[in-house]
């Protein structure tokens, strides 16, 4: 294939993925303010159109329309760039995401790995905002984000490997085409709690959003964004849900089985993701927020040990059923 | 195949630059096409930061306790760790029972540094 046509190619990808990301977020933005209305016997977005669901749209075009404040005292540079840097992961990462087989915007050896390369760089965006704010509860937050990445990174890449074991591949699609026979959700289950408990802990979901618990940091390292960079931050944090989400389906929930066709496989594995983010968001709803130390400990003295054992049992009984067949 | 290899791997990193750019540039854009649709009055006091609301007090270069900087040196070993190993797992098949021991013996030995620093109570809060 000449390069242009391939350019052409990455183009209209790019295309569809950009406008699939904002329908997932203002969807996303939408289900939330649903499901944990009803959960707390409100009734959420109402007035404009049926249900409300036009009101996640008027939000998001208000925002456009907001003045760009840059408070005094900010370091400038770190303070611009920290937005951007937060919108990295959400799009490259779809890069990356195979929907069905022949529905990927590429197809790498080592896709899985790359992901967990790039989704580092929400926290260092969070950081950066947290240090270029020149307020004392945004650098507060921004330390906690580091502490958070920090603890729960390992744990989260670590439970993973168990699902490498099994499939022998970093491929995504390899990964999902392993799993004809069963889905890696029942040998695994360890590894799947241990994934999704340190997905939300690396997106900062609620009960783990210490770096912008609003009761003690105001609203942690975004407090000081307004207009469209704010926006940025948030659109970031919806899209990670969905890349958290998605991904636990590839890994454990056979991704687009039982279909091949692409344009169900699609639809399936899309369901299958919006049921874990209705999970999540149910989670978010019903759990008080963990304290600072216990969050910690709970990463360093449980999810680190727990996911070692998990590789190591995981090894161990792979090979005794290799050696019986 | 060895042409269709190379075309496919080709097509890969053009995608992958060409969403990360677009990804670095799409903030940037937005927030110059905001400037023409958003008023613009800075003011002396709209412009103070907002902190918790009350006039701030002191600058933010101030003593903090980073309690966790330790955890960053076990980060940073068991992150090198996961890097290693994830190759061990990939071939995992093909080293069969000689690479499990070998690889045990590898985390055993990093496990035995957690346990230290666990026992000597860097991991304690306070």
């Amino acid at each position: 294939m000449v390069w242009w046509l391939a350019l052409l190619w990455a183009l209209l990808k790019l295309i569809i993925a950009f406008l699939f990301i904002f329908l997932t977020a203002l969807i996303l933005i939408y289900m939330l303010r649903k499901v944990m209305g009803h959960m707390q016997y409100r009734m959420g977005p109402r007035h404009h159109g049926p249900h409300g669901i036009w009101q996640t749209v008027f939000d998001a075009l208000k925002l456009l329309g907001k003045e760009d404040i840059i408070p005094n005292g900010i370091d400038k540079y770190v303070y611009l760039f920290a937005p951007v840097i937060a919108f990295v992961p959400s799009l490259t990462i779809f890069a990356f995401l195979p929907f069905a087989p022949k529905v990927a915007a590429s197809n790498f050896e080592i896709s899985l790995f790359f992901i967990f390369a790039i989704l580092g760089f929400s926290t260092i965006s969070l950081l950066m905002a947290g240090w270029g704010s020149n307020n004392k509860y945004s650098l507060i937050g921004g330390i906690r984000g580091a502490a958070q990445l920090i603890s729960y990174e390992i744990p989260l890449v670590l439970s993973t490997m168990g699902v490498v074991i099994m499939a022998g591949s970093l491929n995504l699609t390899d990964i999902v085409n392993a799993q004809v026979k069963i889905w890696y959700i029942i040998p695994q289950i360890v590894g799947f709690f241990l994934f999704f408990t340190c997905g939300l802990a690396e997106i900062n979901h609620t009960p783990f959003d210490i770096p912008e618990a609003e009761s003690e940091i105001v609203s942690g390292f975004n407090t000081e964004y307004s207009g469209f960079r704010f926006a940025a931050f948030f659109l970031a944090e919806f899209v990670n849900l969905f890349i958290i989400c998605a991904l636990a389906v590839l890994l454990f929930f056979g991704g687009w089985k039982p279909f091949t066709n692409p344009i169900a496989g699609t639809i399936c594995f899309i369901a299958k993701t919006y049921v874990l983010i209705f999970i999540s968001m149910w989670v978010r709803s019903t759990f008080p927020r963990f304290r600072l130390d216990q969050f910690m400990d709970f990463g360093w003295k449980f999810m680190l040990p727990l996911s070692l054992v998990n590789i190591f049992v995981t090894a161990v009984v792979v090979l005794i059923v290799d050696k019986i067949r | 195949m060895q042409v269709t290899q190379q075309a496919q791997f080709n097509v890969n990193y053009i995608t992958l630059v060409v969403f990360f750019f677009v990804s670095i540039v799409f903030v940037p854009f937005v927030v110059f096409i905001t400037k023409f649709l958003a008023p613009h009055n800075p003011g002396e006091e709209k412009n103070l930061i907002y902190e918790c609301g009350v006039p701030p007090r002191g600058g933010i270069f101030t003593h903090y306790y980073i309690r966790y900087y330790i955890f960053a040196f076990l980060f940073v070993l068991f992150d090198v760790e996961v890097v290693f190993l994830y190759l061990w797992a990939v071939l995992f098949r093909n080293l069969g029972f000689a690479g499990l021991i070998e690889v045990l013996i590898f985390v055993a030995v990093l496990i035995l540094g957690l346990a230290y620093v666990w026992k000597k109570g860097i991991l304690k809060w306070d």
